[in-house]
C-alpha cells in the first residue's frame, strides 16, 4: 500500500518535470497557427517557418560558435590549470583551486553584473570576444573539476615509466597522459559546450548589441508574441542539449571502456 | 650493460637529508640491493640514479658517462616500478613497443625484439591483452619485459615484488634472479624485506636513515654485522650491552646474562674507537636442551621457557636467563619441543657471537 503511494508520487513528479517539455515537443507539429491546444493535425510547417527565420539562424550559428570556442578554450585552459595544481607543487594551489572553483558558488547574476561593471570600469566595449571570455570563466570550473578528479587517478609512476623508456615530457602527455586523461577531457568540453549553449543570464548583460544567441533571441521573441516557432524551437533545442550529451557520454563510455578493458 | 658508480651524492629535502653522502661502486653484471626500513633513503638513492630526483651535491656514472645532467628519458635505463605502471591504454605488445619505438627500431625488428621479450619472461601468447586483463604476477613479467627490451645499461627495480602475494613472491623472485643472470645486466634492486635480499644480491647495502650501514657480500653481511642497526634489522638476534674483559688470559666479552665469551681479536678490533659494545647471538646459532642434559664444548646458560611461538618447521622460543629475554629459533626434530614453563639450558659456540660497537 505504501510502496504504491510512493510510485503513484513519483510518478506524479516525473510527469510534472517533464510533461511541459513533451508538450512543447507536441506542439511543435501541430498545424494550429497559435500554436495550442487542441493538436489540429500533424505538421513540420514550423520547423520550415523557422528554417527560414533569419534572425534564429543567425542566433544559432552565433550560439554554436559560441558553444564550440567556449569548450575549446575552457578545456584546454582547464587541462593546463588542473595539470598544474596536481602534478607540480605550484605554492598556493589550494587558493588557486578555489578561485578556479569561485564562479560555480558565485550567482550568476552577482557575476555578470561584476564583469559588466568591471569592464565598463576599463572601459573595455562589449564585444563577442567579452561574451566569449565570460562564458570562458564559468564553464572552466566544470572542466577543471572533472579533469582533476581523474588526473588525480592517473599515477604518477606511469609517466616516470615512459620517460624511462625514452619519451620526451612533451610526448610523455601527448602519448600517455592525455590519452588516459581523454575521457575527462571530453566530459569537460560537453559540459563547457552545453552551459554556454543554454545561458542566458551573463549572456544578455555581457553580449554587444546586434548580437543574439538561441536563449536570448527566444526570450526577445517572448517579449512581442508567442509564435508556434519558439516551439519548433525548443525542440531543436532540446534535441541539442539532451541528444549532444547523451551521445557524448556514450562516446566517453566507449573510451573509458576501452582502456579498463 | 655498464658499471654504476655513486660518487659522495647526496639528497637534501630542504632542511632534511634523505641520503648522506654516499658513495658506491656497482661492478658490471653485479646485482646490488639496497636494503632498509621504509625512509632510509633506498628509494630516494634509486630515484637519482634513475633520473627521477637530482642530487643535491656528487656525482653519478653509468659506465665512463657521467649521468648527473642527462634528463632520464636519454639515460637509457630499465625501471620497473612497484606497481607495475604498465601504461593501461595499450595492449602487452605496445607496452613492450613503447621504449622501441622511441628509439626508432624498425617495425621487423621491433616485433622480434617484443617476442624475444615475451618469451624471456615466458608470456609470449598475451601480446594482445591489455594490462588490466593480467593477474598482478603477470603484469610485472610483462613491466620487466617492457625494461629490458629496451636493452638498457642499467636495470632499476623499485620494490618490484612488494604488491605480489607470497607465494608468487617467492617464484618471481627466482624467476627475477634468473632472466637478470641470463641476460647479465647491472641491476640495482630496492626492498625491505631481507629475505629477498639475502637471496638475489651479489652486493647487499644496508641502509638506515639515509646513511648505509654496511656493504658487502650477503652472507658476510648476515654472518658478520658490523654494525648495531644490522645485526638487529637482518635475522632475529639477541643483543646484549656487554663490557670488553680479560678473563684467564682470553680475551673477550662480557654480558650481565651471557657471561664471559670469548671472541676472536676481528671481532674485538670492530670495538675500536665505540664506546658502547654490544654481544650478538644469533637467535638460530642457540639451542634449547634439557636442563639435565650433559654438558659439551659449547657455552651453557640456564633458564626458564616464557612462550613459545610456533611456526611449523620452526619453533621460537622466548627464553627468560637471569631477567633477559632471549629469542631462540630452533628446527623441530623428532619430540624436542619445550613448553611454556619449562627449565632449559640455552647452548651456543662462543665462535658464533659478534661484536658490534656504537658511538652514543
Amino acid at each position: 500500500m505504501g510502496w504504491t503511494l510512493v510510485r503513484f508520487w513519483t510518478l506524479l513528479v516525473y510527469l510534472f518535470m517533464f510533461l511541459p517539455v513533451a508538450v512543447v515537443v507536441l506542439l511543435s507539429f501541430n498545424a494550429n497557427q497559435f500554436g495550442s491546444f487542441p493538436v489540429t493535425g500533424f505538421s513540420f510547417r514550423w520547423f520550415v517557418e523557422l528554417a527560414g527565420n533569419e534572425p534564429i539562424i543567425r542566433a544559432f550559428k552565433t550560439s554554436l560558435l559560441l558553444g564550440a570556442l567556449t569548450a575549446v578554450i575552457s578545456t584546454t585552459l582547464g587541462v593546463l590549470a588542473s595539470l598544474a595544481l596536481v602534478r607540480y607543487k605550484v605554492p598556493g594551489s589550494n587558493f588557486i583551486s578555489t578561485l578556479l572553483i569561485a564562479p560555480i558558488l558565485v550567482p550568476e547574476v552577482v557575476l555578470a553584473v561584476a564583469l559588466l561593471l568591471f569592464l565598463n570600469f576599463l572601459s573595455v566595449h562589449k564585444s563577442f570576444f567579452m561574451l566569449l571570455m565570460g562564458h570562458v570563466i564559468f564553464t572552466l570550473p566544470f572542466v577543471v573539476l572533472v579533469v582533476q578528479a581523474r588526473l588525480i587517478g592517473i599515477r604518477r609512476d606511469v609517466e616516470e615509466a615512459a620517460m624511462s623508456l625514452g619519451a620526451t615530457p612533451v610526448q610523455t602527455f601527448f602519448q600517455i597522459t592525455l590519452p588516459l586523461l581523454a575521457p575527462a577531457v571530453f566530459a569537460g568540453a560537453l559540459f563547457a559546450f552545453t552551459i554556454s549553449f543554454d545561458d542566458i543570464t551573463g549572456t544578455l548583460f555581457w553580449k554587444p548589441g546586434g548580437v543574439e544567441t538561441v536563449p536570448t533571441q527566444i526570450f526577445a521573441m517572448l517579449r512581442n508574441s508567442i509564435s508556434p516557432e519558439i516551439n519548433a524551437l525548443g525542440s531543436v533545442m532540446i534535441f541539442f542539449t539532451v541528444g549532444v550529451p547523451l551521445i557524448g557520454a556514450a562516446i566517453a563510455r566507449r573510451l573509458a571502456h576501452k582502456q579498463s578493458r | 650493460m655498464s658499471a654504476v658508480k655513486l660518487q659522495n651524492i647526496e639528497k637534501k629535502f630542504g632542511d632534511f637529508t634523505a641520503v648522506h653522502p654516499m658513495s658506491l661502486e656497482m661492478p658490471e653484471g653485479s646485482f646490488v640491493t639496497f636494503l632498509g626500513p621504509s625512509g632510509c633513503g633506498k628509494t630516494t638513492t634509486l630515484r637519482m640514479i634513475a633520473g627521477l630526483l637530482d642530487p643535491t651535491s656528487g656525482d653519478i656514472f653509468v659506465g665512463d658517462r657521467q649521468i648527473n645532467d642527462v634528463p632520464i628519458h636519454k639515460r637509457n635505463l630499465g625501471i620497473v616500478f612497484q606497481n607495475y605502471a604498465l601504461f593501461p591504454h595499450k595492449t602487452v605488445a605496445d607496452n613492450v613497443a613503447f621504449g622501441l619505438k622511441h628509439r626508432n627500431v624498425e617495425k621487423a625488428e621491433r616485433e622480434r625484439r617484443i617476442r624475444e621479450a615475451l618469451e624471456l619472461v615466458q608470456l609470449p601468447h598475451l601480446a594482445k591483452s591489455y594490462p588490466t586483463q593480467l593477474s598482478g604476477g603477470q603484469q610485472q613479467r610483462i613491466a620487466l619485459a617492457r625494461a629490458i627490451v629496451i636493452e638498457p645499461d642499467v636495470l632499476l627495480l623499485d620494490e618490484p615484488l612488494s604488491a605480489l602475494d607470497a607465494n608468487l613472491r617467492e617464484d618471481m623472485r627466482v624467476e627475477l634472479k634468473r632472466i637478470q643472470e641470463q641476460i647479465g645486466i647491472t641491476t640495482v634492486f630496492v626492498t625491505h624485506d631481507q629475505s629477498e635480499a639475502l637471496a638475489m644480491s651479489d652486493i647487499l647495502v644496508v641502509m638506515s636513515d639515509g646513511r648505509v650501514e654496511q656493504v658487502g657480500d650477503p652472507k658476510e653481511i648476515y654472518s658478520n654485522p658490523t654494525s648495531r642497526f644490522v645485526a638487529d634489522f637482518l635475522g632475529t638476534s639477541n643483543i646484549l650491552k656487554a663490557n670488553q674483559v680479560v678473563k684467564d688470559s682470553k680475551r673477550g666479552l662480557e654480558a650481565d646474562a651471557a657471561g664471559f665469551v670469548p671472541m676472536q681479536d676481528t671481532q674485538l678490533s670492530k670495538l675500536e674507537g665505540c664506546n658502547t659494545a654490544y654481544l650478538v647471538i644469533r637467535a638460530e646459532k642457540m639451542e634449547l636442551l634439557a636442563k639435565d642434559a650433559p654438558s659439551d664444548e659449547r657455552l651453557s646458560l640456564n633458564g626458564t621457557v616464557e612462550a613459545v611461538d610456533y611456526q611449523g618447521q620452526l619453533v621460537r622460543y622466548f627464553v627468560d636467563v637471569a631477567g633477559t629475554k632471549f629469542q631462540v629459533l630452533n628446527m623441530l626434530t623428532g619430540n624436542t619441543a619445550f613448553n611454556e614453563g619449562d627449565e632449559v639450558s640455552v647452548r651456543f659456540h662462543a665462535s658464533d657471537c659478534v661484536a658490534v660497537g656504537e658511538n652514543n
